[in-house]
């Protein structure tokens, strides 16, 4: 048994590895086994339906959210196609489920699959263009695969949508919000292992070099267009992998929701959870989760205030105007996210009493 | 061939609006390299604002107009002031994630007040606008927003190619840092280059909601159309916006006119793709050099 280490009065790394650990300390190892228990062991069994559902929505928006940030904040390629990539990874699925009748542990992750190839063809045209052109380029390719989408009746049936199947393993069925849950939770912890892993291989590390400078990075003997290629790639597996999920959690899907507002809502989850950061993905996708369904609810009472009625005011808009502003706030206030702000948190317990 | 000629006024007409619309865009984009994503909803506010003060104020248009011309050049000073300025000099992805906010913003604002229905202002175009050749009919306000376009064109060429603040303001777009150092006045160029391009997508929004009625759906997604009639054009090209307009404008109506009418809205983004692959810089923009 070896000594349980503390975290270090300054940086006494050895070697490379040292500094690759994803554990500084063996606190930090600690309170995510015990963060893990509970929230296998306890959250399901205690919280009600509601935030059953709402931790479930928040599972999957985490997963296409660390997909978003693996391109947007390591590879620094911005993509406005996710919401569309999501789609097509629920569709994939749909598809697969209704007409191959294959079950949801290959549906799922060959959506996945599939998704990535859509978004290695979206992602040609970073090979020689970067910022706002690739925005731009990205853009087109939302709209253009939620046109297919639309109108490729004889697979998607169109505006009709598809039911799926419930998911099906051996002779147990999956339904219901808790079994979901573990679904979709086991899912997103491997994807964040994942995740944190290929940040640390070398395929991160490229990554990264064609964030900082991608000509650089290119002088250096990093294949780029190999690379953003390979990050889109990544990316829209994450992405397509939620899509799925969302798609069995949904039971029917139409084309609806996979609209630039979706996408708009995904990168603004890896701006608030901060960019470059697995963890903040995490926290972004919750943010705008309960953010979410905390305006819906609001909406909900002012609708039903007499004097707001009376002024024949509709408060709907409402939720549409307090997102904006949550956006423009945090690029204004904090660009580095809630994981900046977590990391002062720690930071200050750390080094109590003397913190600043 | 009738149908032809039909669709090829309609389309150049439709363009003309697109580039109008445009032209805001490129403004924001040529002195500060800005995306402006929230641009449909300043075409909407213009036009709501004209709108309210039209029939609701009862002022005669032309006051109106004016007014409504100067109350969203202070709005793009507003703009730049409180949230473009403490982002000089930041990444990408946080100005266009920005303006994405102030659209979701604007838009919120606008269904709060005005809600999503459908207005349409006065008639006050005088009818002899109209021009017909023979069986093709173009309708006033077409005519209108051809000689608005023109004269914006001449405008602009002009104040970009003679005046000192025109200079300023390309100097600026192609390198902050050494205007800077030559003593440009860069948050002035700035600001000034949001409160014209507010004033330039109001006056735009109103043409538009002449001919289309005012809703802050249909405004917004022209604000989207956007995209590919400037990466067409070149992204920081007044004449190049207008020409690309005219553009994509025929290519929509061809396509609604001859393949399907579903196709129509895809197109244009079709067309982007394409343009990006092949000529990034647009048809008249400028190629940037890039060193490490």
């Amino acid at each position: 048994m070896r000594k349980f280490s503390f975290h270090p009065c300054g940086n006494y790394h050895e070697n490379y590895a040292q500094e690759l650990n994803i554990f500084e300390t063996d606190f930090g190892r600690v309170c995510l086994g015990i963060f893990l228990t509970l929230l296998f062991f306890v959250a399901p069994f205690v919280v009600s339906p509601y935030m059953l559902y709402i931790l479930n929505t928040i599972g999957i928006a985490a997963i296409a959210a660390i997909g978003l940030n693996i391109l947007i904040g390591y590879t620094g390629q911005i993509s406005l196609g996710h919401g569309a990539f999501f789609g097509v990874g629920a569709y994939a699925a749909a598809i697969m489920a209704t007409r191959l009748g294959v079950g949801f542990y290959i549906a799922i992750p060959v959506a996945g699959i599939i998704t990535a190839l859509v978004g290695m063809i979206i992602g040609i045209p970073s090979g020689r263009l970067k910022g706002l052109y690739l925005t731009i380029a990205t853009l087109a390719g939302q709209f253009i695969i939620e046109y297919v989408l639309i109108q490729w009746d004889s697979l998607t049936k169109g505006t009709m949508g598809i039911t799926l199947p419930a998911p099906q393993i051996m002779n147990w069925q999956i339904s219901g919000d808790k079994a979901f849950f573990f679904l979709i939770f086991v899912s997103l912890v491997l994807m964040t292992w994942f995740a944190v892993n290929i940040m640390r291989s070398k395929y991160g590390r490229a990554f990264i070099a064609i964030r900082d400078n991608d000509r650089a990075a290119e002088g250096m003997g990093i294949p780029i267009f190999k690379y953003k290629l390979l990050s889109f790639g990544i990316s829209s597996f994450y992405a397509g992998f939620a899509g799925a999920l969302w798609a069995y959690y949904m039971v029917s899907i139409t084309t609806e929701p996979f609209n630039l507002g979706l996408s708009v809502e995904y990168i603004a989850m890896v701006i608030i959870g901060g960019m470059g950061n697995i963890p903040g993905a995490i926290f972004g996708a919750t943010f705008i989760t309960l953010l979410n369904e905390f305006l819906r609810f609001l909406t909900g009472v002012l609708m039903n205030v007499g004097a707001i009625t009376s002024l024949g005011l509709n408060m709907a808009p409402l939720k549409e105007f307090v997102f904006g502003l949550v956006i423009v706030l945090f690029i204004l206030i904090e660009p580095k996210g809630l994981a900046e702000i977590w990391r002062i948190i720690r930071s200050s317990f750390r080094l109590w009493p003397f913190s600043y | 061939m009738e149908f032809f000629l039909q669709l090829l006024v309609n389309g150049v007409c439709v363009g003309l609006l697109y580039g109008i619309s445009a032209m805001g865009f490129v403004m924001i984009f040529k002195s500060s390299s800005v995306l402006n994503f929230a641009h449909g909803e300043l075409l909407a506010l213009g036009a709501f604002f004209f709108l309210s003060l039209v029939t609701w104020a009862k002022l005669p248009i032309i006051v109106a107009f004016i007014l409504t011309l100067i109350g969203c050049f202070i709005l793009g000073f507003l703009i730049e002031r409180f949230f473009l300025r403490p982002l000089i000099g930041e990444k990408l992805i946080f100005v266009i994630m920005l303006t994405v906010g102030l659209a979701a913003m604007f838009k919120g604002f606008i269904l709060l007040i005005w809600g999503g229905n459908l207005y349409t202002y006065p008639e006050f175009l005088p009818e002899a606008m109209g021009l017909k050749f023979g069986s093709i009919y173009i309708a006033p306000v077409y005519s209108a927003t051809l000689i608005i376009s023109v004269i914006f064109l001449v405008l602009f060429g002009l104040f970009f190619k003679k005046s000192a603040q025109g200079i300023y303001m390309r100097s600026v777009a192609d390198n902050q840092k050494a205007a800077l150092s030559l003593g440009v006045h860069v948050r002035r160029v700035f600001a000034l280059s949001w409160a014209i391009a507010a004033l330039v997508a109001s006056m735009s929004g109103i043409v538009l909601g002449i001919i289309n009625g005012v809703n802050v759906h249909d405004l917004s997604s022209i604000g989207l159309k956007v995209f590919p009639v400037v990466i067409l054009g070149g992204l920081d090209s007044i004449g190049g916006a207008i020409i690309g307009g005219i553009i994509i404008g025929v290519l929509e109506t061809f396509t609604g006119g001859y393949l399907s009418p579903s196709l129509r809205d895809v197109v244009p983004y079709i067309v982007l793709v394409f343009i990006l692959m092949v000529k990034p810089y647009g048809l008249f923009g400028l190629v940037e050099i890039e060193r490490v």
